[in-house]
């Protein structure tokens, strides 16, 4: 196996995009992160596209080779793969082609994660967000996705002490960092009582402890490492890319404050890069709901169970301090368009590493991390990059 | 979810029809073809025992649902919970005969047989369990 490395970046505007279609913004990005990494297209050995649920969304299924011919490259016949893994799905096709272009099989890969999720009417939007979680023995009881992440938050409150404003912090943290970010569907900065004054959508959750449903997309280009340096001066390694798996169901969980695939895929990350999490200043974490934050904050072991909620509290955790998370402004308000969630948090780690951030640089990190969770945790997926000096 | 999707599950759904494990006892539900616990899954393979949950338990986990999941519209505000049964499997469903408010960690419910939703209005209607506090449940004549 060899060493694999980003080697460019892109990512398109998140958030309500009506006038433009699925295949424009998979190609936007794409182009982006072709674009950055002075890569030509002759150049590639394969596509991949993260994608949830554009058969439900858009009626179209098929979607790999849609992107490719779109983006003028069906004359190079090259392999173009969808992968799906619920909210993980962009970076279940990061991991994916990771491992092509580690094999030596593939040199030069693109990964792009892409959805289109506002073409369709709210209440069916809803239900196709739903579909992530066993349909038979969850939905069919009455079940949604913040009712569920609601059953954790309150486990999470009666096990480990945690407060209802302890996660709603992680809604004002992430919407003062999307301020910062052009990208970002959200752009207003939230406060704490307006978190605890929403509506309430499954108690103790509300309104502003929920990531939107966002269209947008996002890529990167890989190649070897030892390669790298012809294409970009500032490759970004890839330290570690792993998956975790547990129940399909959040009730047959071992613990439901905690997700074990979180655990094992973070603690697996950390063994490959050889770092320990206490070395981690930088981090994208899945927070689709606030407590699914507060919750990895603890499972990617930043801190112990039931500690992380007073981290938050003391403001020990964001921009300027020893652990700067989702300075992208998270899923809640840089947006969650699924299948490109997980390739947008690695954009945002690279351009941190890069000290292409803007307003949200992040001052001196070299190394980082994104967390991506498919459901309610049946799939995590954890990537440890790291600058090339 | 159309009609057979619906019906293929009603034995489990009206009836709590769970299975267990012969090699090391564990029940399990909705019933499964193979014992997860078990290191040597050959032993359960094809040898799961049906076998049938009494309805009782204890709340686990509970949140009052104000937006509902699709086709759970009427129901709002509706109270959704993690059981823990007396035989050990954990059960999602709504609480219901109780004023939300009143519902918290340990009370101790019993299941009921009742109608879940509509699916529309030429749609189906799906029954299944939903579990009442146990010191309201009817008693048995």
């Amino acid at each position: 196996m060899r060493e694999v490395a980003i080697l460019g970046v892109g990512q398109t505007q998140f958030g309500e995009l009506w006038d433009r279609s699925f295949r424009e913004i998979g190609i936007e990005a794409g182009f982006q992160a072709l674009e950055s990494s002075k890569l030509s297209s002759r150049d590639l050995s394969a596509l991949y596209i993260g994608n949830m649920a554009s058969g439900a969304f858009i009626d179209q299924e098929h979607v790999a080779p849609l992107v490719l011919d779109y983006s003028g490259l069906s004359g190079h016949h090259f392999p173009s793969v969808r992968v799906e893994a619920g909210e993980a799905s962009g970076a279940v096709a990061l991991a994916q082609a990771y491992l092509a272009v580690a094999s030596g099989e593939y040199d030069f890969v693109v990964v792009g994660g892409a959805e289109k999720m506002t073409d369709v009417p709210e209440d069916r939007g809803s239900a196709i967000s739903s579909s992530t979680m066993d349909q038979e023995w969850e939905r069919v009881f009455g079940a949604s996705m913040p009712a569920l992440w609601a059953l954790a938050a309150r486990r999470h409150m009666i096990d480990h002490g945690t407060k209802r404003e302890h996660f709603a912090r992680l809604s004002v943290l992430d919407h003062e960092n999307g301020s910062k970010n052009p990208l970002a569907h959200y752009r207003n900065k939230i406060t704490l009582e307006q978190v605890l004054g929403a509506n309430a959508v499954a108690e103790p959750l509300g309104m502003l402890d929920c990531a939107p449903s966002s269209d947008g997309a996002a890529a990167v280009v890989l190649g070897p490492l030892d390669r790298a340096r012809k294409f970009t001066d500032t490759p970004i390694r890839i330290a570690a890319s792993q998956i975790a798996t547990d129940t399909m169901a959040l009730m047959h969980r071992r613990d439901i404050t905690t997700l074990d695939s979180t655990v094992l895929a973070a603690k697996r990350a950390f063994q490959r890069a050889k770092l320990q999490p206490s070395q981690i200043p930088l981090a994208e974490i899945h927070d689709s709901y606030s407590i699914a934050g507060l919750m990895a904050l603890e499972d990617l072991g930043f801190y112990q169970k039931g500690e992380a909620g007073k981290a938050l509290a003391n403001g020990e955790v964001g921009i300027g301090t020893r652990l700067a998370i989702n300075t992208s402004g998270g899923l809640k308000a840089q947006g969650q368009p699924f299948g490109a969630v997980g390739i947008a948090q690695v954009v945002e780690i690279v351009r941190q590493l890069r000290g292409e951030a803007g307003a949200r640089q992040v001052s001196g990190a070299t190394v980082g991390l994104a967390h991506n969770v498919g459901g309610t945790g049946a799939t995590s997926v954890v990537h440890i990059l790291e600058r090339v000096n | 979810m159309s009609v057979a999707r619906f019906w293929r599950e009603t034995l489990r759904r009206y009836n709590l029809g769970a299975s267990k494990c012969p090699d090391c006892e564990t029940v399990f539900f909705p019933p499964r073809p193979v014992c997860p616990r078990c290191a040597v899954h050959r032993k359960s393979i094809a040898k799961m025992e049906p076998c049938q949950l009494s309805g009782h338990g204890k709340v686990y986990s509970y949140t009052i649902v104000h937006e509902a999941a699709d086709g759970f519209e009427m129901q709002v505000p509706y109270v959704l919970a993690m059981v823990q049964m007396s035989e050990g499997p954990m059960l999602t469903g709504q609480i219901v005969d109780v004023e939300p408010s009143q519902v918290k960690e340990g009370l101790e419910v019993k299941a009921s047989f009742r109608k879940l939703r509509e699916e529309g209005e030429g749609g189906v209607i799906h029954y299944g369990y939903k579990f009442a506090p146990a010191s309201q449940a009817p008693k048995a004549p």
